[in-house]
């Protein structure tokens, strides 16, 4: 199978997009990473693959688009069989797909919330990140990876925001480990996967791009 | 060992309705237990079961809870999957039906929540974006009897529960969603052919009733 074949409509330091690669990195998927300039204007093919939301990542295999980060994981999965990345028994899948709808809805919003925010509100935002890292380490629990022992979709679902967590700390004035130290010490654990160490970035770069995308958005 | 499945739900609740077309597809039985939502009470159940959210509808299967309308719809096509497959078996159809149907979760409950619930000019911009919403999901229906071909499956049980609300809607917008998207009526008749789907919706007028209620509570009118 040719990288021509598998192309990802991608951005280095969006964490959706971060899923997608190491989802196709753990199948040992080759696939062609083309970087859509999110400031300078999106390319035709991001507009016209993905015309709903205009956003990446955008998964076209053999041509065709897949959209929205966690559904293209789970494309990922039911596409190339091994190793799977969701459990196998319905339930086991549900939990998996709660926790994934669970991260979807929070973990975004409330990081963002700490460096688009100042003063009081900053203080806010920074409590309620912490209440969403204590309930991911609910899910947890005193497990490996939040599948259990192996590493799976979930994991994958959220490794990726995790890049952004020392900005989150420097705008926030707060440490992760001190009030989520399990949830630290996943997050070790998880970047001592190949699949992850080579798509995660640098969170120094990840935190440039942040003060950048602060000053752009007049977040002073 | 018989299958104990109870689910928790509202009976107005597009959501929890979801669910029940799903068991009714399946021919599962099941204990439906309605929750005081209108008075604001939660059960100890509820609570139990969905401490996150604290939202139903939750589908309790021989104890082990399942919440999200459409994990629980896409969990009960695997539990049962001998009966009536909801959910395309094809990777890429399948990524299209999650797609279309986060959609729907992610615009259409909003915009028409906002049609009843504001007046004046946010009404209109709520009705403009709502059939917009709606416009955009004929397109994908196209020329098909259901979303996903000849089959009834998991995109039209994602959808056909608004219907039961568009009365409630149309009479607050003053409009006709027929007028504007005669292909998805058309499309929300068919499936109310189905038992299924007409025996799980609430009746359009109570539903119309209760919205009315709101609204007063809300002092909107």
């Amino acid at each position: 199978m040719s990288t021509e074949d598998v192309v990802l409509l991608d951005c280095w330091v969006s964490p959706f997009c971060m899923r997608v690669k190491i989802a196709l990195e753990e199948k040992g998927i080759q696939y062609e990473e083309r970087a859509e300039d999110l400031f300078g204007g999106k390319s035709e093919l991001l507009l016209t693959s993905n015309p709903i939301y205009t956003k990446v990542p955008v998964l076209l295999h053999k041509g065709k688009p897949v959209c929205e980060s966690s559904i293209i994981v789970g494309y990922v999965d039911e596409t190339w069989a091994s190793p799977p990345l969701l459990p196998s028994s319905p339930y086991a899948r549900a939990q998996a797909k709660f926790q994934a709808d669970y991260i979807d809805k929070k973990l975004y919003d409330a990081g963002s919330s700490i460096w688009r925010t100042k003063g009081e509100a900053q203080e806010v935002a920074v409590k309620d990140f912490i209440e969403v890292l204590k309930q991911l380490e609910k899910f947890l629990g005193d497990k490996d990876f939040f599948g259990g022992d192996s590493f799976g979709f979930v994991d994958i679902i959220t490794i990726g925001i995790t890049s952004w967590f020392s900005a989150y700390e420097k705008f926030g004035n707060f440490k992760v480990e001190d009030h989520a130290p399990k949830l630290s010490a996943w997050i070790n654990r998880c970047m001592q996967r190949k699949t992850v160490a080579k798509v995660i970035p640098d969170p120094e770069k990840v935190y440039e791009f942040v003060i950048n995308l602060k000053k752009m958005m007049g977040f002073e | 060992m018989a299958d104990e499945v109870v689910l928790l739900d509202y009976w107005a609740s597009m959501f929890g309705m979801r669910a029940r077309v799903a068991l009714a597809e399946k021919g599962v039985k099941y204990e439906y237990r309605e929750e005081d939502l209108r008075n604001k009470i939660k059960s100890q159940l509820l609570l139990q079961m969905n401490p996150v959210h604290k939202k139903i509808p939750v589908l309790i299967h021989n104890g082990k809870p399942v919440s999200e309308s459409l994990i629980i719809v896409q969990y009960i096509d695997e539990v049962w999957r001998d009966k009536a497959p909801l959910l395309p078996s094809e990777p890429y159809q399948k990524a299209h039906s999650r797609f279309w149907a986060d959609f729907i979760d992610k615009k259409l409950y909003d915009a028409c929540s906002k049609i009843w619930s504001t007046k004046g000019e946010e009404r209109e911009a709520a009705k403009k974006d709502f059939i917009e919403i709606l416009k955009q999901l004929e397109g994908q229906l196209g020329d098909k009897p259901y979303f996903e071909g000849e089959k009834f499956g998991f995109l039209d049980i994602a959808l056909i529960t608004f219907y039961c609300w568009f009365h409630a809607f149309e009479t607050c917008g003053n409009f006709s969603i027929e007028a504007e998207c005669p292909k998805l009526i058309a499309w929300a008749k068919r499936c109310m052919q189905r038992e299924s789907v007409s025996r799980s919706l609430a009746d359009e007028k109570k539903v119309y009733e209760l919205v009315l209620g709101v609204q007063k509570m809300l002092g909107v009118e």
